[in-house]
């Protein structure tokens, strides 16, 4: 639309409101970066301590505590000193990443035991407990710069096992347990929503449209712990029935459930894409004699192809990055097998599940942030993908080249 | 290619006759998902939709009584999520309807963010929760204020970072609406003299006001099954109380059948209040949606 305002009167109040409105509408662009920003910084842990530590190891004071320039300094004594488990963000800082300095200095590091089981999570080679740390603080730093420059060897290694003596971050079998899912939710998914949007877009009677297109809307409303739950106490009985598979919750199963959430988006922007091949299209192919069907699936079908491509797309964006389905019905078992009717698990629905858990401020925590980071990248790439190279193409297309 | 259908050689019809039957069996099987998953809901949960089981706290460790605290958890958290999310959305709606020139890069870079924000997975946005809400705005505030409540998983913590995973939601629909508005309206206002903020203020929004309530009660339909994105900033599986301040955890509808299907010990013995939870959470998001779907048709006939 073009602006039909351009030169109108100006009164001061009206201009701040005008402006104050440009600046809210900023506030997308903000989140995006704030939320690339924010998720990357609490992963930074990982990579940017190992630096650090052979840093500090050789300027060991309390008096190289740096105060981040954004923060008021009070900020981290009060923190660590009212609330000594909860992760203190000062600790960020490379230099106040490390545990030495007089015990209770501003900005070191509190290691919170929240969790019982693991409290030796953040020093798995010396068995420290962290109430021990300030002791052997000297010590401590050296073994952990071994360590922590290990941490991408660690991150491509063959297993996940982040709770034990050894914690092992190896993230293959999450990523051949997002690609299993991911796949088999597309296979399911994509012919079932395009097919779909085909026949209401061009086969269905105009009053059958207007049922049936809201109610596969309706399933995009769907909560997905429904879905999930769905497939945990339906689904995974009657696969089990069909296949005889021996583990109830499975790749299978996990990759219907995603499907169910992948469906109603590729259906809803592949008949958008439908809808919109220009009618003479239609009727010139109908003019020349080829029939309804010949004109769907070779006229309209290829003519929308961009679309639909970008409808798949956004569907492989939807089912990587689904958590609840993947955490309620895949089984979510760190399996490095790419059977199908084996569990799997997921990157998203490691996440969901461990980041509950996880000290916060520990290896593991970096590395599930580490892993969201990586969702984020997928996703804003996919987004990317479609927006700048697909849609161009089908304009391109409808104008004609 | 064939001049007219009956001269066509029989496989090449039954083709054009398999053609249109997978399509439609394809539309036909996503129904008929549809009408299964409601049908076993309904009919494994309809009889545990009770008062008692609306109205009751739950007892004995989540496997008897009711879901009380959830509802009002979740009612809670959609409200706060409403008050902070839809008034951005619908300025951001504004801006992109009535202010940008339609090829300027920052009206485009504002579409690409909306696009982009649309897709990020909802556990991203839990993540965001933690690093940006808790972790630095929190420990922040508490910093200054010297306080320790707002350093930790909250009320109002879930209901920013929903407010911010419904931005689009709302965006898209407020819009939509704003774009419905005839220009006739817009100019017969210009025309009378009136500055384009009294236009705005006094024709446009109030002819959109139907618009921007669709768009909020798509987000409270969205937010209300959200789980992902508050996993970790706030949502607690069992709860005392209501929470009366904004810094106090919450139950959830949706995280509360994620607990009672997934976390507890016997999950056999609690199969009938998961399916009563699951039939009241999947009432509220459809009602929710239907409404807005159904004022939308509304809205696209005028």
């Amino acid at each position: 639309m073009s602006n039909p305002f351009k030169q109108t009167r100006k009164r001061p109040g009206e201009w701040i409101m005008e402006w104050s409105i440009r600046l809210v509408a900023s506030a997308s662009i903000v989140m995006i970066f704030l939320i690339l920003l924010f998720v990357m910084r609490e992963a930074a842990t990982l990579f940017v301590s190992a630096e650090a530590t052979t840093e500090a190891t050789s300027t060991p004071s309390a008096g190289s505590n740096m105060e981040p320039e954004s923060y008021n300094p009070d900020a981290p004594a009060d923190a660590a000193a009212s609330e000594p488990d909860v992760y203190n963000p000062e600790a960020e800082d490379p230099t106040t990443t490390q545990q030495q300095g007089e015990p209770g200095a501003p900005g070191q590091f509190i290691y919170a035991s929240k969790n019982p089981k693991y409290p030796e999570i953040y020093n798995p080679d010396t068995g420290l407990l962290p109430e021990d740390i300030d002791v052997v603080a000297e010590d401590q730093a050296e073994v952990d710069t071994s360590r922590k420059t290990s941490v991408l060897s660690k991150l491509t290694g063959d297993q996940w096992q982040p709770v034990g003596d050894v914690p092992k971050f190896g993230v293959k079998p999450l990523l051949i347990g997002t690609l299993k899912t991911t796949t088999i939710a597309i296979l399911i998914g994509a012919p079932l929503g395009i097919l779909a949007a085909l026949y209401v877009a061009f086969f269905a009677k105009r009053r059958v449209r207007e049922v049936v297109k809201p109610a596969i809307e309706l399933l995009a409303g769907f909560p997905s712990v429904v879905i999930g739950f769905f497939c945990l106490v339906t689904v995974a009985s009657f696969i089990q029935d069909i296949t005889g598979a021996p583990y109830r919750l499975n790749a299978v199963v996990g990759g219907i459930g995603l499907a169910l959430a992948v469906i109603p988006i590729v259906f809803s922007i592949a008949e958008d894409a439908l809808s919109a091949v220009p009618k003479t299209l239609r009727e010139a192919s109908l003019a020349l004699g080829s029939t309804e069907w010949q004109t769907a699936y070779r006229v309209m079908l290829p003519a929308a192809a961009p679309g639909v491509f970008a409808a798949v797309l956004l569907g492989i964006g939807r089912a990587f990055g689904e958590t609840m389905i993947a955490i309620m019905a895949t089984g979510n078992a760190p399996l490095s097998s790419f059977s199908p009717l084996e569990p799997a698990r997921t990157v998203a629905a490691t996440i969901g599940s461990e980041m509950g858990e996880v000290v916060w401020g520990s290896e593991h925590y970096g590395v599930l942030f580490f892993m969201g980071v990586l969702l984020f990248v997928f996703s804003f790439g996919l987004n990317a993908v479609t927006e700048l190279y697909v849609k161009k193409r089908l304009i391109k297309k409808f104008q004609g080249q | 290619m064939q001049t007219s259908t009956s001269s066509m050689p029989l496989p090449k019809r039954l083709i054009g006759f398999f053609a249109v039957t997978i399509a439609l069996t394809a539309a036909v099987a996503v129904l008929g998902i549809i009408l299964g998953m409601v049908g076993s809901f309904v009919s494994n949960g309809g009889g545990g939709v009770t008062w008692t089981f609306l109205s009751e706290f739950p007892r004995n460790n989540n496997t008897e009584g009711g879901i009380w605290p959830a509802l009002a958890g979740t009612t809670l958290l959609v409200l706060l999520m409403t008050i902070l999310g839809v008034p951005v959305g619908t300025a951001t709606a504004i801006y992109l309807t009535e202010f940008a020139k339609q090829d300027s890069w920052f009206a485009r870079s504002v579409r690409f963010a909306v696009n982009t924000l649309a897709g990020v997975p909802s556990i991203v946005f839990g993540l965001f929760g933690v690093g940006f809400f808790i972790q630095f705005m929190g420990n922040g505030i508490d910093g200054w204020l010297g306080t320790s409540s707002f350093g930790d998983g909250s009320l109002l913590w879930s209901a920013a970072t929903l407010a911010v995973l419904t931005l689009p939601v709302v965006i898209v629909a407020v819009e939509e609406a704003l774009r419905a508005v005839p220009r006739d309206l817009r100019e017969a206002s210009l025309a009378l003299g009136a500055t384009r903020w009294q236009t705005i203020v006094k024709v446009v929004v109030p002819n959109a006001v139907t618009g921007i309530l669709t768009g909020s009660i798509l987000a409270v339909g969205r937010g209300a099954g959200e789980v992902a994105a508050i996993l970790f900033v706030g949502v607690t599986y069992s709860s005392e109380s209501i929470p009366s301040a904004v810094t106090e955890k919450f139950m959830h509808l949706g995280y509360h059948l994620f607990v009672l299907s997934t976390q507890s010990p016997d999950v056999d013995l609690t199969l009938p209040l998961q399916y009563a939870t699951t039939l009241v959470l999947l009432g509220l998001t459809f009602l929710l949606n239907l409404t807005a779907i159904l004022i939308r048709s509304r809205l696209r006939k005028r």
